[in-house]
């Protein structure tokens, strides 16, 4: 029995992570921290266990610094969080990434019985979100806060709130408007089938009363479904352009006069079943295309990076501010892993600030007292007091985003292909109508008239309306099932059309936070110790990972340790006196000249130059596939960081297109250059720092390994697994492109089969009726079938 | 043949009931969230039970 135990590989009961190192146990259950055996005894004692019974291993490792959330006390930032609040109780909805099965949702929506205070809470699984309803006298926001962060539910609160944002969706009631539509449709497909059969003389006065239903079954589908088509013909009209919303709303208000005069008149049924079913189809077709990720943010900033409040010091107290209060001059304490707001000058503390998100930069970057900090890094180790220089948004980096990129509308994208065709169309369409118009005219007026008409209805670019639509969603949703998420369906034709790529290093390329250490270095075993014994008194991040490398040594006691910051170490082992750090911190003769390519630790003990370490970054999988992206696309690299992996990386980019140490600001300038010589530009980046290039590029894919976490404003989300595939994705969208193309052709042949009917002035309800919705299924069926098939072709379903 | 009026005006009319049923679920948010209560109805309601201090019971019906 023991030994199956032993045999197994021991996992945490509430995460399921490998149990390495000391065993915690509660109730015979093993826990791989503290963490987690805190959010089961807490479970347990509330009789939640159930939320073990639905999933193996539903928690999520709680290995994780202590968070504050002092600044939930202060009435201003509470104010701005909640949704609704009064005598009794309040309501909040927070965003909590944390949620991923099903015993999150049990457990979020039994939070009552750990707190009869909390009256009701609602989980969204989709957007990760919850709604919770709590009493107001008995419980107050910062406790409901730290209740679902102690049963490992930590909920995301950020300045740019994204629970709010979603919410603010705009709403045009399309769903309401399918509705209607439908409804309409359905009806006046029913009581025009006796029309089309025939009506026999005795039962004529039935012609004359489905006349008048059909007519009125067309009002609400006139007045409420198709109004935005109408708006936006009018808009475009004002701003001169000739969008396909014009011969829409020319053939549905056409569609409608003739039906009237028809049944006022007596000469006809009408065309009222085109009209629902016009309009139908093309309200699904907007719905179609209006996918969204509830799940997924495209437009954040900075902002959603930094906290909402930072510790202010006055005097002997320090008290939660929010950010947007944050004055030139006042102290801000930084504690551990949270991120500096404000540009600010460091008045104590060890400060040891991570900026890769920031600047790219790999290695974390030690700062002096009295030096200026820029916003935007992440502090590690101890906590330090710093003292403002500038208002966050007047910071080195967020100053970036008062940059014209993103207060401009975006009108350097690329036109769409129905945009661009529509024009043509909508002439043609006109040109047509008045010319047969004008062939009948000298001859029979009414025949004019009916001609003209029939040539707007026929015509009416109902399928060619729905094709880009049905064909960009269907290869949304396959770039989605291989974890690339666009932003909108006319990201795809976008992709299409890209000729130059441009990628950021750190993060991007090279894999975050992960490193390859190697040694080089001849030492015995005993030297070996010692340097481990050295490194392990440090919490610089290299040593850390020199002793990470050298693992299974005891550490020795050392004497006159000295370390200079941002250099190196200095110690003292039974007599022996090691050096560890950069090449010009050894000073020795012997250091061999390779510095300056990679990030290197050098080491000597007792003057005597002992060797190196090498940290690198790792890359990601994808790296070498992507070089095969050359020649078809103009591949570049452009990074914050010094360019010491320039030579291996010299087999996938060119020497002269790679570029090191940029600001954000020249990325941003980089990307226009490259646009204004007539480029389209694809921009993969993953940090804040390339925010504004991402922004600036026709389109910008923030790379990320987990989409839940921060990532900057951009066209498309890429989950950094999948890089390897970023080929196959191009040519994708260029095969769901032809799609489009040869599904215009298809609804061209129709519409000239219709028009050869229209300009004879001889249409018959019965052949529009026929011809509209055979036209629309034959687009469906086809955009849907063909991009199943380019899909399966690049082996991507 | 004067039966149709009245059948229409019936058919019309459970049109139009349904219609309204759909509105009002639209308006009560019934469709916003599509996929949690696919979940939640897997979820079992827990018996009432007194508060006990050992969970034991809970647990036994996993390997």
């Amino acid at each position: 029995m023991k030994q199956a135990e032993i045999d197994q590989q021991i996992t945490c009961y509430h995460c399921g992570n490998d149990c390495a190192g000391e065993r915690i146990e509660q109730d015979e259950k093993v826990f791989c921290c503290n963490g987690c055996r805190e959010v089961y005894s807490i479970l347990s004692q509330n009789g939640l266990c159930s939320y073990y019974a639905y999933n193996e291993h539903p928690g999520v490792s709680q290995e994780k610094a202590v968070k504050r959330f002092d600044y939930l006390k202060e009435p201003s930032i509470i104010r701005e969080l909640i949704d609704y609040t009064d005598e009794r109780f309040t309501i909040v909805a927070f965003y909590i990434p944390n949620i991923h099965c099903s015993s999150c949702i049990w457990l979020l929506e039994h939070l009552n019985k750990i707190n009869p205070a909390i009256y009701q809470t609602r989980v969204d699984f989709l957007r990760k979100q919850i709604n919770i309803r709590y009493d107001t006298q008995l419980i107050t926001l910062h406790e409901v806060v730290s209740l679902l962060d102690k049963i490992g539910y930590e909920p995301l609160i950020s300045l740019q709130d994204v629970v709010k944002k979603q919410a603010l969706d705009k709403k045009d009631n399309l769903v309401k408007k399918i509705a209607v539509a439908g409804f309409c449709f359905g009806n006046v497909m029913l009581l025009s089938f006796p029309e089309y059969l025939g009506i026999s003389v005795y039962e004529q006065s039935f012609r004359q009363f489905f006349g008048w239903l059909n007519l009125a079954f067309c009002l609400p589908v006139l007045l409420y479904s198709s109004t935005s088509y109408f708006k936006s013909a009018w808009t475009n009209l004002k701003n001169k352009v000739l969008s396909i919303d014009f011969p829409l709303a020319l053939g549905i208000a056409v569609l409608f006069s003739r039906t009237t005069i028809e049944v006022l008149m007596r000469t006809g049924p009408g065309f009222a079943d085109t009209l629902c079913g016009l309009v139908f189809f093309l309200s699904v077709g907007k719905f179609v295309q209006r996918k969204t990720y509830y799940h997924l943010s495209f437009e954040r900033d900075y902002r959603s990076f930094f906290p909402v409040a930072v510790q202010v010091i006055h005097g002997d107290t320090e008290k939660p501010v929010p950010l947007s209060d944050i004055k030139i001059g006042q102290r801000i304490l930084i504690r551990n892993n949270e991120i500096i707001p404000a540009d600010a000058i460091l008045l104590k503390g060890d400060a040891r600030v991570d900026f890769s998100f920031v600047t790219g930069e790999s290695v974390p970057v030690n700062k002096i007292l009295g030096e200026l900090v820029y916003a935007g890094g992440r502090q590690t180790g101890e906590a330090i007091e710093l003292e403002v220089v500038k208002p966050v948004s007047q910071s080195y980096l967020t100053q970036l985003w008062n940059n014209e990129a993103f207060t401009r509308t975006q009108e350097n994208k690329t036109q769409t292909f129905s945009e661009k065709v529509s024009k043509y169309f909508t002439v043609a369409l006109l040109i047509i109508a008045f010319g047969s118009f004008f062939i009948w005219f000298p001859f029979d007026l009414p025949r004019a008239i009916s001609a003209f008409t029939a040539v707007l209805i026929i015509a009416c670019p109902c399928a060619l309306a729905l094709s880009t639509p049905f064909t960009m969603s269907a290869a949304l949703s396959i770039f989605d099932k291989n974890l690339f998420y666009l932003k909108n369906t006319a990201v795809v034709e976008q992709l299409a059309h890209i000729d130059t790529i441009v990628l950021d290093k750190t993060g991007t390329i090279t894999i975050g936070g992960d490193t390859a250490i190697s040694a080089h270095i001849i030492a015995t075993d005993t030297e070996k110790q010692m340097i481990y014994s050295v490194c392990a008194n440090s919490t610089h991040p290299l040593s850390r990972l020199i002793c990470q490398y050298l693992n299974n040594y005891i550490k020795l006691n050392t004497n006159s340790y000295y370390e200079a910051p941002g250099r190196g170490i200095t110690a003292e082992i039974d007599g022996h006196f090691i050096k560890v750090g950069s090449a010009k911190f050894i000073d020795s003769m012997q250091v061999e000249a390779t510095s300056a390519r990679k990030t290197e630790v050098h080491i000597s003990i007792d003057e005597k130059y002992i060797g190196y370490f090498t940290i690198q970054q790792r890359y990601r999988d994808g790296v070498n596939i992507v070089q095969s992206l050359s020649p078809a696309y103009r591949l570049y690299l452009l990074s914050g960081d010094h360019g010491h992996e320039r030579e291996s990386l010299s087999s996938v980019f060119s020497i002269e297109d790679m570029f090191f140490e940029r600001t954000p600001q020249e990325k941003l300038d980089f990307i226009r250059q490259l646009q204004q010589s007539g480029h389209k530009v694809m921009m993969i980046g993953d940090g804040l720092n390339d925010a504004g290039a991402l922004k600036q590029s026709d389109l910008g894919i923030a790379i990320t390994d987990n989409v839940n976490n921060f990532s900057p404003g951009s066209d498309a989300i890429l989950d950094g697994k999948v890089l390897k595939k970023l080929p196959v994705f191009l040519k994708f969208s260029k095969d769901a492109l032809h799609v489009v193309y040869i599904s215009f052709c298809i609804s061209l042949t129709y519409n000239v089969i219709g028009l050869s009917y229209a300009v004879s002035g001889k249409l018959s309800p019965l052949i529009a009726a026929i011809l509209m919705p055979l036209s629309t299924f034959t687009i469906i069926s086809f955009t849907s079938l063909a991009t199943h098939l380019a899909a399966k072709r690049r082996k991507l379903i | 043949m004067s039966i149709i009026y009245f059948l229409i005006g019936c058919s019309v009319l459970l049109a139009l009931v349904f219609l309204c049923a759909f509105f009002w679920a639209q308006r009560n948010g019934q469709h916003e969230d599509m996929y949690t209560p696919s979940i939640r109805i897997l979820l079992d309601d827990e018996p009432e039970q007194p508060v006990q201090k050992s969970d034991e019971g809970h647990i036994s019906s996993r390997p």
